[in-house]
């Protein structure tokens, strides 16, 4: 294997490793303000001890998330340093900025930590909780924006092989940036009311009773219903911007090789890369044209318009697909136990219906992987979209391999560690055991 | 002062806040280690975890910020030091990542595991040490260049005293920076027995500090005879450093006043990391690269530097509040608020 192809597997690896610990580092602090708040507003003290229980396994999946993170910031420049000496004065910012939002959000969250009997007034730790979400959020647009500049590059003049006349503004606020980073977030916030409704469902089909997890399954899947709806609607609007702004991006992933109208809507099926026919798929007429534009007869733009070596790979097509078909199944699911909930009560804790919600936790981290795996790929062959090519932005340092080796071990030893931490620490203290000690007993 | 100037200056301040706090969090998991192997973890461990526990997080940010920073400012910064430190990097990333995510592990999880606790340990006399080595670096000498490839010349950084008087430096200080610190946290705490240990340390680890930073001079007379010259220009800023230093050491020797000796610890690092840090200017890497040398660009560098500034605003007032409630609590100090 080449350096470059070393430097692409390291940094596949490291992104693929911190995108489960950011995501969850970004939707589980909603979660928690959530389940205060209801604890303090309806004086319910199973929500309080939801909060506490979610916080204290939260914080070590933020350990994994900081330091991974703190290896993705730092192999950006070990591994592509010729893409951050040509755009480092233009993502630099929004890098800072990251670095400032997450500084925020450590300090709070720190302070939460240690303080839940500390204040008379219990709101005044719940507030707490708001810089803690705000932080994490931010520090999440500020690094999509990175993302998105990278995806539709502007806000500088390309002069002499290097960027001047930088509008550091215009660079972030890209035309990729909204779609992304609305998709991002929706997306963080669906994922872990799944991991959370998934703990909490695992554990009555553990032969668990209490309220207590019906409560946690019932929070987490009317949040995880809204966002399910958002996130598909937002999925849509990144389908648009993409038609507009990258048109081969989506192309690719739709198999769609010839421009034109009444595009249909390519689901699975077998390429044949020759003939660029497509074999036993299934085919909704007009779909693309309608995700697309909105209109049936909508010109969607296809890959044939491109010159071939600037093609992304095309087996993004069944990361699209499987993306979009979990995206429906966490759709479904909150929306099938919210009607079995409304016509039988009991009925909706079946064990079908809960291993459909334990299942969900893992399928939508999976989504989030597949997501990015599309973003990242179907971005491909550029680092920088028609300005640099992954090619000449990769390290000329021949070591790569042995860097990539190391962090493999790292990432495993860390992996296991903390599955292995975070399941002694809810196995070993059921919340029963919790709420008795507490003595809430309801 | 140019943007230039104006921008590493901010970046040399981070790097300060970051050898401050770092050096408490790095010394205190080595004493916690030790402790445990002398048999006497009760003394020391409860002083250290109530300081470290809602703290630990921001430490890393610092170096984060730093190297973001940098990057930011000096894009070319990238092409020279992310080449060559590939591997030097990675395995510094990897000690931290060990280090910050097993304390979580020790501190939250369920378990008390002693591999957790020596993994936290040494990694905290390791990573100053493979830090420490990019200053090393950057007296130049150690990266050829070959037209655009770039190459970390390994041998000679392990064969240079300079390179050893440094890590020396890197690791004494850490030593010494923790055991002042926690030494006033523990008098706060009115532990006597731990305030006895840690005044022990303190006093110890002063001694090989001075004698190391002395090694550094002399080596880097050798070393690099420009920037030794240079450093001259601002023997003042290193003769405060001493002063700064035999305060502390008295008052710590007449156990009076912990709080102003560890601020007169902090300001002996301050004089002379500043001062090595204004001597080493307009170099980033001797000769390759100046602060100057980098495609400079205005409204980039305005934005980093409004950005700085608004943060600063928001983070000043919440880690004043982080330490009125830990630091400066004397409730939460003594241990009768967790």
């Amino acid at each position: 294997m080449s350096t470059v192809d070393w430097s692409r597997g390291l940094t596949e690896m490291t992104l693929a490793f911190h995108i489960l610990f950011a995501t969850i580092g970004v939707g589980v602090p909603v979660l928690i303000s959530i389940a205060e708040w209801l604890g303090i507003y309806r004086k319910d003290p199973h929500y309080s001890l939801m909060a506490r229980r979610w916080a204290r396994g939260f914080v070590i999946t933020v350990a994994v998330g900081v330091v991974t993170g703190t290896c993705i910031g730092l192999q950006l420049n070990l591994l592509w340093p010729e893409f951050m000496s040509l755009a480092g004065n233009v993502v630099g910012l929004p890098l800072f900025m990251e670095t400032f939002a997450f500084f925020f959000e450590a300090i709070f969250l720190g302070i939460y930590l240690y303080t839940w009997n500390r204040f008379k007034n219990p709101f005044t730790h719940w507030l707490l909780t708001l810089p803690i979400v705000l932080g994490a959020s931010a520090s999440a647009l500020f690094i999509t924006t990175v993302n998105s500049f990278m995806n539709t590059p502007q806000g500088f003049t390309f002069e002499n092989g290097s960027l001047v006349d930088v509008d550091p503004l215009a660079a972030m606020f890209n035309p990729a940036a909204p779609s992304k980073v609305a998709h991002v977030l929706s997306s963080a916030y669906l994922t872990s009311a799944f991991v959370l409704a998934m703990i909490a469902a695992f554990s009555m089909l553990k032969g668990r009773k209490d309220e207590y997890y019906r409560k946690s399954i019932r929070l987490n899947m009317t949040v995880g219903l809204v966002l399910a709806v958002l996130t598909i609607l937002i999925g849509d609007m990144s389908a648009q911007f993409l038609a507009a702004h990258q048109p081969e991006k989506l192309a690719a992933a739709e198999w769609h090789f010839e421009t034109g109208g009444r595009a249909p809507l390519i689901v699975g099926g077998v390429l044949d890369p020759d003939t660029q026919q497509v074999r036993g798929a299934l085919e909704l007429p007009w779909g693309l044209s309608l995700l697309a534009t909105h209109n049936p007869d909508g010109v969607v733009i296809g890959l044939n318009d491109y010159p071939q070596e600037d093609w992304p790979p095309l087996y993004v097509h069944y990361l699209f697909d499987a993306m979009v078909t979990i995206g429906f199944y966490l759709l479904a699911v909150p929306v099938l136990f919210l009607l079995l909930l409304r016509s039988r009560r009991e009925g909706a804790y079946n064990r079908w219906m809960l291993a459909a919600i334990v299942a969900g936790g893992p399928l939508s981290l999976f989504a989030i992987e597949l997501g990015w795996f599309y973003a990242e790929v179907g971005r491909q062959p550029w680092i920088l979209r028609g300005y640099m090519r992954v090619s000449e932005a990769a390290t000329t340092n021949p070591h790569v391999g042995a860097a990539f080796w190391m962090f493999a071990a790292l990432y495993a030893l860390l992996g296991i560690v903390c599955l292995v931490v975070l399941a002694r620490l809810f196995r070993n203290k059921p919340a029963e055991l919790e709420l008795e000690a507490r003595r809430i007993i309801l | 002062m140019s943007i230039e100037q104006l921008g590493i200056g901010v970046l040399w301040s981070f790097l300060y806040g970051y050898l401050i706090v770092a050096s408490i969090d790095f010394g205190a998991g080595f004493y916690a280690y030790y402790g445990r192997l002398i048999g006497q973890e009760s003394i020391i461990a409860p002083v250290i975890s109530r300081y470290l526990s809602p703290v630990w997080e921001v430490t890393n940010v610092f170096l984060v910020f730093f190297f973001v920073g940098l990057v930011g400012f000096f894009p070319e910064t990238a092409h020279y030091y992310g080449t060559a430190l590939l591997i030097p990097g990675s395995i510094a990333l990897v000690l931290l990542s060990i280090r910050g995510s097993f304390y979580a592990f020790a501190n939250y999880g369920a378990k008390k595991n002693s591999f957790y606790l020596f993994a936290y340990g040494m990694t905290g006399l390791l990573i100053p040490a493979s830090l420490a080595t990019v200053f090393t670096i950057s007296e130049g000498g150690f990266i050829a260049v070959h037209g655009a490839r770039i190459e970390l010349l390994m041998a000679e950084l392990f064969y240079s005293t300079y390179s050893w008087a440094v890590v020396l430096l890197a690791m004494s200080s850490v030593l010494f920076i923790s055991s002042a610190f926690l030494a006033y946290y523990a008098a706060r705490a009115r532990d006597e027995r731990a305030l006895e240990l840690m005044r022990q340390f303190a006093l110890w680890g002063g001694v090989p500090t001075i004698i190391s930073s002395l090694f550094v001079f002399i080596a880097l007379r050798n070393h690099n005879l420009e920037h030794f010259e240079r450093t001259l220009n601002f023997w003042w800023m290193f003769g405060l450093s001493l002063i700064s230093f035999l305060g502390a050491a008295w008052l710590i020797w007449r156990r009076q006043q912990y709080g102003l000796a560890f601020v007169l610890v902090m300001l002996q690092f301050a004089f002379a990391f500043y001062g090595y840090g204004i001597s080493h200017l307009p170099y980033l890497l001797y000769p390759h690269l100046t602060i100057y040398g980098s495609v400079t660009n205005p409204a980039s560098g305005r934005a980093l530097v409004a950005v700085f500034v608004a943060g600063f605003a928001l983070l000043v007032p919440s880690l004043v509040l982080l330490m009125r409630l830990f630091l400066f609590n004397v409730r939460y100090v003594k241990g009768e608020l967790s």
